[in-house]
């Protein structure tokens, strides 16, 4: 996306931060994570501030809204989900009736199983159905398991730089796309190469630019035992601790996880293809097959919406209620 | 290859020491969305509190075995260590329904996508400790030592 942004923060811009903004900024550093779960829906925010009326201005032209999705695992076949297609089928319609236009939608993984030719073809061909400026992606160990991610990067890697990562600007918010996957290693892992992206990346930036950082496999340790974490993410992070607005938003783990730590909160979001178990729930992170009719209820999409001067992202988790496999 | 087993499960105790030390900013777990079992909207995420009872260096706790077959069994290798003669083929065989592979970290070996049943073998000609995983599920972690 080649947004210019020559006003990174609307009207009162960069260096316009008053002392009650500041302060507001202040109040919610380290503040815990509220999700609240309301008609099928997890909306989060941060404890102590009112709840981001994403409802209340649907029609703000300044507003910043994307969807997240994840997971896809197209080619997956297992008792977990026998329809992984049509669930993922299911997600791109719900995008398209999400009531408006997303500026973008971003894929944060495993969209293939196996990494197939067949499969990459099929994942790319099905989200040209997604109505929304512009679709991202970046790759899960899944995309990779058999090339180094060649094949991922030949369907998706177009502008990309080193194994895939990349940057874009959009309505004031700083997008950073990161590759954690390839490293041949338990953990995610960033490498020297891309560290040194993220430095130059964000060193010209305000400190007041919102950031959102997109990776597969978590940049928190949100249970290293199974691989879900990145090893080298504190220093990716240190790069952002000046910033007043980080958020990671992560696939990978198939279940809905959120943390705040300092200026950075972390969101993991689910899946359109099977749950994993919860952290230390069995001996490995292994496929769980759900009584008939409660996969829906596993599964779903995440839509964001960031307004200039609100310094929070809305963040809103809705499942695939309704779906069944065929 | 850039970490060794030791180094690598080094960093996962450091990831894990992370985890316990910012435990206390967890924000509550989303039910909703998942499989709980239970309804509550506030319940906390099994587990997030309680990483030092993780076994990150499984595979290393494992004794090791003198064998040259490695099943894929429930998602995780077994033996977790084997130890061999150089010159000895090993062979795994994928019993799981979900698909494998058996990669070296630093490597010298690399099996396609083993389907259910499929086999992969490699030769060792050299001595030494050889840690691979599976590049699918990299969960999977496995160890090959070679004796002279």
């Amino acid at each position: 996306m080649s947004t210019p942004s020559p006003t990174q923060d609307g009207p009162d811009g960069p260096a316009g931060m008053s002392r009650r903004q500041l302060l507001r900024h202040t109040a919610w550093f380290g503040a815990a994570v509220v999700l609240t779960v309301t008609g099928g829906e997890v909306i989060s925010h941060l404890g102590g501030g009112p709840a981001p009326a994403v409802a209340a201005a649907p029609q703000d032209p300044h507003a910043l809204r994307f969807v997240q999705i994840s997971d896809s695992h197209l080619g997956f076949h297992g008792p977990a989900n026998t329809d992984v297609t049509g669930a993922f089928d299911h997600a791109i319609d719900q995008v398209n009736n999400l009531g408006f236009r997303p500026d973008f939608v971003m894929h944060t993984g495993d969209l293939t199983h196996l990494s197939t030719p067949a499969q990459f073809d099929q994942v790319r061909q099905m989200m040209r159905g997604l109505r929304t400026g512009q679709v991202f992606t970046v790759p899960g160990e899944h995309d990779s398991v058999d090339d180094h991610g060649q094949k991922y990067r030949a369907t998706f890697g177009a502008g990309t730089h080193g194994d895939g990562w990349y940057s874009f600007d959009v309505k004031g918010v700083h997008v950073i796309a990161l590759v954690n996957t390839l490293a041949l290693e338990k953990l995610g892992h960033l490498g020297a190469d891309q560290l040194d992206f993220v430095r130059k990346d964000v060193a010209g930036l305000s400190s007041d630019t919102p950031i959102v950082v997109f990776s597969h496999i978590p940049l928190f340790a949100m249970y290293p035992t199974w691989g879900w974490g990145t090893d080298d993410a504190t220093q990716a992070l240190s790069y952002l601790r000046r910033f007043a607005s980080v958020t990671c938003l992560n696939g990978h783990v198939h279940q809905l996880f959120s943390k705040t730590d300092g200026n950075v909160t972390f969101y993991s979001a689910t899946t359109t293809a099977y749950p994993l178990p919860h952290p230390g729930q069995g001996p490995a992170p292994i496929p769980v097959t759900l009584p008939a009719g409660q996969l829906g209820a596993a599964l779903g999409i995440r839509d964001v919406t960031y307004r200039p001067g609100q310094h929070s992202l809305a963040i809103r988790d809705r499942k695939l209620n309704d779906w069944r496999p065929a | 290859m850039r970490l060794s087993r030791t180094k690598l499960v080094l960093t996962a105790v450091g990831a894990i020491a992370a985890a316990a030390i910012t435990a206390g900013c967890s924000g509550p777990a989303a039910a909703g969305a998942t499989p709980a079992p239970t309804a509550a909207g506030e319940q906390p995420m099994p587990g997030m509190s309680m990483p030092q009872g993780g076994s990150g260096a499984a595979p290393a706790q494992d004794a090791p075995v003198a064998t040259n077959t490695v099943a894929i069994q429930n998602f995780a290798f077994s033996p977790a260590i084997v130890t061999v003669k150089a010159g000895t083929t090993i062979t795994w065989t994928n019993q799981d329904q979900d698909p494998h592979t058996v990669t070296a970290m630093s490597g010298p070996f690399h099996s396609p996508t083993l389907i259910t049943g499929k086999s992969f073998q490699y030769t060792f000609t050299t001595p030494g400790h050889y840690d691979y995983l599976c590049t699918i599920h990299p969960f999977m972690t496995a160890t090959v030592v070679v004796t002279p």
